[in-house]
């Protein structure tokens, strides 16, 4: 037994308290959907967890309706201070049932529990902690007195964050005093539907969230509907070029948080041991499934050796396995889909003449795992270089000079991120200052924080989440004077609401009172 | 005896110089009273190629320009247009035949709108960008930068104001900008580019391009090396279908405007046509 064999250290499924079966929230409520049934199912072993519902054309319809109900009659008429008050609860529920939240996240994504468990959960109750306190500071958010909220939201989020990516959408948009639905990813809906029953506990007026689950075709029902005034999407840039020409000419507003192939920047002088622990955070952290991670490596000539053999030693002592296990550093691929898209990307590299190589490390029988993948001598012009793999697979290149590596960088249709690791602030400001990307991490990489926008340049996107500028996403400035201001204010989701379409029918309601165990607190 | 006068040849304006159309063709510009006054160039695909490539070689230098330069440049063009104030308050009156005095508060306004934007230059950032209380030991920072090549078709039912109103904010944080006249009112734009070309704003950073809108305007929102796209002046264009073209490279789009107060000062004109960027530097004593 080596000093690298763990014992197993699962984290206990006991925390959970997990139905069959999950209806969608709609109007406070869980409701059936009208679509047929899927399951959602567990990367790591390929068990199904629970049945989810899906929503069709009239369930979104529902959603909108309940949305546009919740905006009209309550939070739109709410008191900033008080909708702060409903945010800072969520945070807290967020905090009190945070492991609950971060077992039920690995289970359904796959990621690893210390990820789940130290990152993601922690960052959702900071990111309703933080928009909590904007909510009744609206004047102060960058748009001039008394901005007005957009009204009905539609928010599609991606299954790599399936919890952070929900916070990032819902607390600002309720900050700002939109109503919300929501549509988590087919393959992670599970998070998603227990903060359902977080928003329950919290009493949040019905209507002013609802999460409606389902597969493309329910987010694409969802963002064309008429009633919506806001899209929100974080995905693939395919989709949000798609979405983009579908609300062309409509008076919906749009963020577009798409996808990227981020250059991590390796300088001679950087310090080795941190820059290394940089680039297997950037690409290795979330199985790769990161929008900006740091997947294209850009190391300086004169210590590409040095840098790969210190990068294959490390990856050698990372530990792919069960998510659940506090050891594992590298968890399952979210799905069978994502997995044939990365083999399929990364044998294109063989073809194309890269060398690779792979962290030798055991394969679980079942479930979808890729081993973290490193390859050497890419050219600029292969697709490992060009397109998002989504993967635990880095592309190592290099470069000679400062100037080198910022083309080499910005050579891509994306914008999302970068990384530069040297020891010499000066040259970090100039690299960064010439950097085409929303986010430059500078001797780091990877971090995210409420108080920080993020988002991309070019075709990674357009619009910001975080900050005050996340904030300024969901808001129009007061309607005076100038013909820009008020066009964009002349539209008012108030006036809208005549058309809203009400409930087709009266349908069954399960009523799903959240359970609260006693193992939760 | 009165004197013949000298008539002014209207050409293009791309990359800092003023080339024909490379189609060859040109349009007739006539006064309201349907007197003829000038052969505007009738721009084509390829010259708006051109611009957009001359665009794209200016953004280095002028978004690597810094503020305090870009505002002075930009206030130099309205101390330029001021001494030219004359000419263009005739050839307003001449082009859209209105009054001498409607004509010159149309030049007025445009020489104070250069002023207004050259002194939001080194501005705009410190209002627009923030530093960011992150919970960690970290510098961080949110700035905005110039977006990139910006596309614009002017308001068209004025000869400069319009124009002026259109390219100004763009200019402010560094972008370089391909602009389409007004279809009916070109001469000014090029009497301007005149002005732009002796006033320190380096060749290629503004380009203009007289002619139909309607034709070129598709190319521009479809060409993947503009960044965003201003349709202020697209109103009577098929602007829905301009803004499906320039999804596919997801473009930034300004919708059109229309009336008087098109493209009124405003400080979201500036931003519209930035990127927040947000760096991230690690604090430590070691």
């Amino acid at each position: 037994m080596s000093f690298l064999d763990y014992a197993p250290a699962p984290e206990s499924r006991a925390i959970l308290s997990l139905r069959d079966s999950y209806g969608l929230f709609i109007d406070g409520e869980f409701v059936d959907g009208r679509g047929a049934a899927f399951q959602t199912i567990s990367p790591a072993s390929e068990e199904r967890i629970a049945m989810i519902a899906n929503a069709n054309e009239a369930d979104v319809a529902d959603a909108v309706a309940a949305a546009r109900r919740a905006y009209d009659r309550v939070w739109s008429k709410m008191s900033g201070r008080d909708r702060g008050k409903y945010l800072f609860r969520i945070a807290r529920l967020v905090q009190e049932r945070a492991r609950e939240l971060a077992v039920a996240e690995s289970l359904d994504n796959g990621k690893p529990i210390k990820e789940s468990r130290d990152v993601d959960v922690p960052l959702v109750a900071a990111w309703f902690f933080y928009y909590a306190g904007w909510a009744d500071k609206l004047d102060h958010a960058g748009l001039g007195a008394d901005p007005r909220s957009l009204g009905v939201a539609a928010q599609v989020i991606p299954w790599n964050f399936p919890l952070l990516m929900l916070a990032w959408k819902i607390a600002p948009a309720l900050a700002a005093g939109n109503t919300v639905v929501l549509k988590p990813a087919e393959t992670t809906p599970l998070t998603a539907l227990i903060f359902a029953e977080i928003l329950q506990q919290a009493e949040l007026p019905p209507g002013v969230v609802n999460i409606i689950t389902g597969a493309g075709d329910t987010g694409a029902a969802l963002v064309a509907h008429e009633g919506v005034d806001k899209v929100a999407f974080t995905g693939s840039t395919a989709v949000g070029r798609a979405i983009a020409k579908q609300i062309a000419g409509t008076d919906k507003k749009a963020t577009l948080e798409l996808g990227g192939k981020a250059a991590n920047i390796v300088f001679d002088d950087a310090p080795i041991d941190q820059a290394i622990e940089g680039i297997v955070n950037g690409i290795f952290f979330n199985q790769g499934h990161v929008c900006c991670a740091g997947s294209r490596l850009l190391v300086q000539e004169s210590i590409h050796d040095e840098v790969v053999d210190r990068l294959k030693t490390r990856l050698s002592t990372l530990r792919l396995g069960d998510p659940l296990d506090k050891n594992t550093d590298i968890g399952a691929i979210n799905s069978r889909e994502q997995l044939d898209r990365i083999r399929a990307l990364s044998d294109v590299g063989v073809e194309e003449g890269a060398e690779r190589w792979s962290a030798p490390c055991e394969i679980p029988e079942n479930g979808f795992w890729y081993a973290p993948t490193i390859f050497t001598g890419v050219q600029t012009s292969s697709r490992i270089a060009r397109e998002e793999i989504f993967g635990p697979v880095l592309s190592v290149l290099t470069f000679r000079t400062p100037q080198e590596a910022i083309a080499k960088a910005n050579n891509t249709p994306y914008g999302l991120s970068a990384g530069i690791w040297t020891d010499k602030g000066s040259r970090i400001l100039a690299v960064a200052d010439q950097l085409r990307a929303g986010v430059i991490w500078a001797n780091t990489f990877n971090r995210f924080d409420p108080a920080a926008p993020f988002g991309g340049y070019k075709e990674s996107g357009y619009g910001r989440e975080g900050g005050r500028h996340g904030l300024a996403a969901y808001l129009a400035p007061a309607p005076i004077g100038q013909a820009a201001v008020a066009r964009s204010a002349a539209k008012p989701a108030i006036t809208a609401d005549a058309s809203a379409p009400e409930p087709t029918a009266k349908r069954t309601r399960r009523t799903q009172k959240a359970t609260t165990k006693g193992s939760k607190r | 005896m009165t004197r013949l006068a000298v008539p002014k040849t209207y050409k293009l304006y791309i990359g800092g110089k003023f080339p024909r159309s490379e189609s060859g063709r040109t349009y007739e510009v006539s006064a309201p009273d349907g007197r003829f006054l000038a052969n505007a160039a009738l721009a084509s695909r390829k010259d708006a190629r051109d611009a957009v490539v001359a665009a794209r070689a200016a953004v280095s230098g002028w978004a690597g320009a810094t503020a305090y330069n870009r505002g002075q440049v930009l206030y130099r063009i309205a101390e330029l247009l001021e001494g030219r104030r004359a000419q263009f308050v005739s050839e307003i009156e001449e082009t859209e035949g209105v009054s001498r005095a409607v004509a010159a508060a149309q030049v007025d306004e445009a020489i104070d709108r250069w002023v207004w934007y050259a002194g939001w230059a080194d501005k705009f950032a410190q209002v627009a960008g923030n530093a960011n209380p992150v919970a960690g030991p970290y510098f961080n920072l949110s700035v905005p930068e110039p977006t990139g090549v910006v596309a614009i078709v002017a308001p068209q039912d004025s000869s400069l104001l319009g124009l002026v109103s259109a390219v100004a904010p763009a200019l402010v944080a560094g972008n370089p900008v391909v602009v389409v006249a007004s279809e009916r009112f070109p001469l000014s734009a090029i009497s301007l580019a005149e002005v732009l070309a002796t006033s320190d704003v380096p060749g290629g950073v503004v380009n203009v391009l007289t002619g139909s809108p309607a034709e070129i305007a598709p190319w521009l929102a479809s060409h993947a090396d503009v960044n965003a796209i201003d349709l202020v002046g697209a109103g009577a264009l098929d602007w829905i279908a301009l803004e499906i073209d320039a999804a596919d490279t997801l473009k930034r789009v300004l919708r059109p405007e229309n009336g008087p107060d098109a493209a009124a000062p405003a400080l979201g004109r500036i931003q519209a046509f930035t990127e927040t960027k947000t760096v991230w530097h690690t604090k430590s004593l070691r």
